[in-house]
């Protein structure tokens, strides 16, 4: 086994693991921290990868920005364990409903994957992941999806000032 | 077939410098914290301490096994586990910094050339980026685990004010990435070691100045350290702390400032260079040495500006920090980068 087989199955073991642990936990704090394990691994599988950029920007943005966002509104609502309100049993009930809907999904999506079978991820070579082709890549032949997102965002910020500034 | 095909010598490189450096952080914030009390004694004009050893030099190791004796308390209420986890968190996050910070060119020892970096990534100055941003969950989780409004109240504040601070220091980093085209640490170094090359802080004076006030913000320094402000908050997000968990708290602060020191060295001022010396014309072990010196040179001269700044202004009210940071520096940080960005165009004729 080599390093980097030791570090892909340690790292998917964590993922999953934390990814169950955000559904169980209890408490909304607990959940956000393990999300924000989640995220780490994933970085992990992204470095294994060498997309070192792609690895950095998800932690800046998914857990350095997007996460203390939610702990603050967690926090700041002090929804702890005890002050959760029961929920309706018709409201589990559409829960399991609908994540069941979810897995199907899921659960086809990986049986046609059938042509992937066989074929190995490149790992700690291939460079289209490296900030310098991602970049090319991004403003020659992506050009028109990018700018088109950029003013989705800017939209996007527009209207949290907007609402921002109701009195 | 061998179960684990690493480079030992390497893997033992990169932990014994990894030991030297964290080590060498530690000590150097454990004097910080007797200059700190030295400077502001100067600047008020007392003795300050001068109690313990010759010149008070043993104080820090007196305040250390204070804060080492003292009874361990965990709030009751408290949620222990992430009331453990926060001083662990801010001081993980403020050491891991020392990760790609240049200290210095290469050494030879024993037919190996050691580079004195850990990793010389190619997202380098994004790794710092990323760190700094998760050491706001140290202050948060300690302030939510206390279970106190104030240490609440407290970490929502130094929150809000890491993640406004880190925008303006994002947009004046891009202005460097901008004339230095790389994101690693070591080559930007080097552009700026290179003959006939200055050093990026002419070329980017705002650049700095946004740089630096944002630092001094993402330290919790005086005069933006609103997260403890001690009348309006008792004590801040770390008042039902004690013991040597505190320390932790309080040391980190001392660490993220060498840290956040050594980064701007590295980015605005040369790094490890020696002005007015080229460094090729020496034994590589030496200038080495020599660059080690004049990068800590270089951070003891930014943690002094720190603490001047610290005795001399006092704290902002919070809707000036947050009127600085969004209404100010921001903007500036905008302008700087399009005239950074218009600059480079110039220069090359487009």
């Amino acid at each position: 086994m080599s390093t980097t087989e030791i570090l892909f199955f340690f790292l998917s073991a964590l993922a999953l693991f934390s990814a169950i642990m955000v559904v169980l936990s209890k408490n909304p704090v607990h959940s956000v921290l393990w999300l924000i394990a989640v995220f780490f691994s994933i970085s992990g599988h992204y470095i294994l990868l060498n997309a070192q950029f792609l690895a950095i920007v998800n932690l800046i943005v998914y857990a350095g920005a997007i996460m203390v966002l939610f702990l603050f509104v967690i926090m700041l609502m002090n929804l702890n364990a005890e002050s959760e309100p029961q929920k309706h049993l018709w409201m589990k009930l559409a829960g399991v409903v609908s994540g069941g809907c979810f897995f199907l999904v899921l659960v086809s999506l990986v049986r046609q994957a059938a042509d992937m079978t066989d074929k190995m991820a490149l790992m700690g070579d291939g460079n289209i992941g490296l900030i310098k082709n991602l970049g090319k890549a991004l403003f020659t032949d992506f050009v028109v999806p990018f700018e088109i997102t950029s003013v989705l965002f800017l939209s996007a910020m527009v209207g949290a000032v907007v609402i921002g500034k109701k009195e | 077939m061998t179960l684990l095909s690493i480079d030992w010598l390497l893997l033992i490189e990169k932990l014994i410098l990894i030991a030297i450096i964290v080590f060498a952080s530690l000590g150097i914030a454990l004097y910080t914290t007797f200059a700190e009390r030295k400077v502001a004694a100067i600047l008020q004009d007392r003795p300050g301490p001068n109690r313990a050893g010759p010149f008070g030099l043993l104080q820090p190791f007196a305040d250390g096994l204070k804060l080492i004796m003292k009874e361990e308390i965990i709030p009751s209420s408290a949620s222990k586990f992430l009331f453990i986890l926060g001083p662990g968190l801010a001081m993980t996050a403020a050491l891991m910094t020392c990760a790609v910070i240049p200290w210095s060119s290469h050494v030879e020892l024993f037919d190996r050339k050691i580079d004195l970096q850990i990793a010389d990534i190619n997202i380098g100055i994004l790794y710092v980026f990323g760190v700094v941003s998760l050491g706001v969950y140290g202050i948060m989780i300690g302030g939510w685990a206390s279970n106190n409004k104030f240490s609440l109240m407290a970490a929502l504040r130094g929150a809000s004010q890491a993640i406004s601070y880190e925008l303006a220091m994002g947009i004046s980093l891009i202005a460097v990435l901008m004339i230095s085209g790389s994101l690693s640490l070591k080559t930007m170094v080097d552009q700026q070691m290179a003959p006939g090359q200055l050093w990026n802080v002419a070329y980017q004076p705002l650049g700095f100045l946004i740089f630096f006030i944002c630092a001094m913000a993402e330290c919790n320094r005086t005069p933006f350290d609103l997260p403890e402000a001690e009348n309006e908050l008792n004590f801040g997000y770390h008042q039902e702390y004690s013991s040597m968990k505190l320390g932790f708290y309080l040391f980190s602060e001392y660490v993220n400032m060498i840290m956040s020191s050594a980064i701007m060295a590295s980015l605005f001022f040369g790094g490890f260079d020696i002005p007015f010396l080229d460094e090729r014309t020496l034994a590589p072990n030496i200038a080495a040495i020599l660059g080690v010196a004049a990068l800590l040179t270089k951070i003891v001269i930014f943690i002094f500006v720190f603490m001047w700044i610290r005795w001399t202004i006092p704290r902002f009210r919070y809707d000036q920090l947050m009127n600085l940071g969004w209404k100010t520096l921001i903007p500036l940080a905008l302008f700087n980068m399009l005239v950074t960005g218009a600059f480079i165009l110039w220069r090359q004729g487009g």
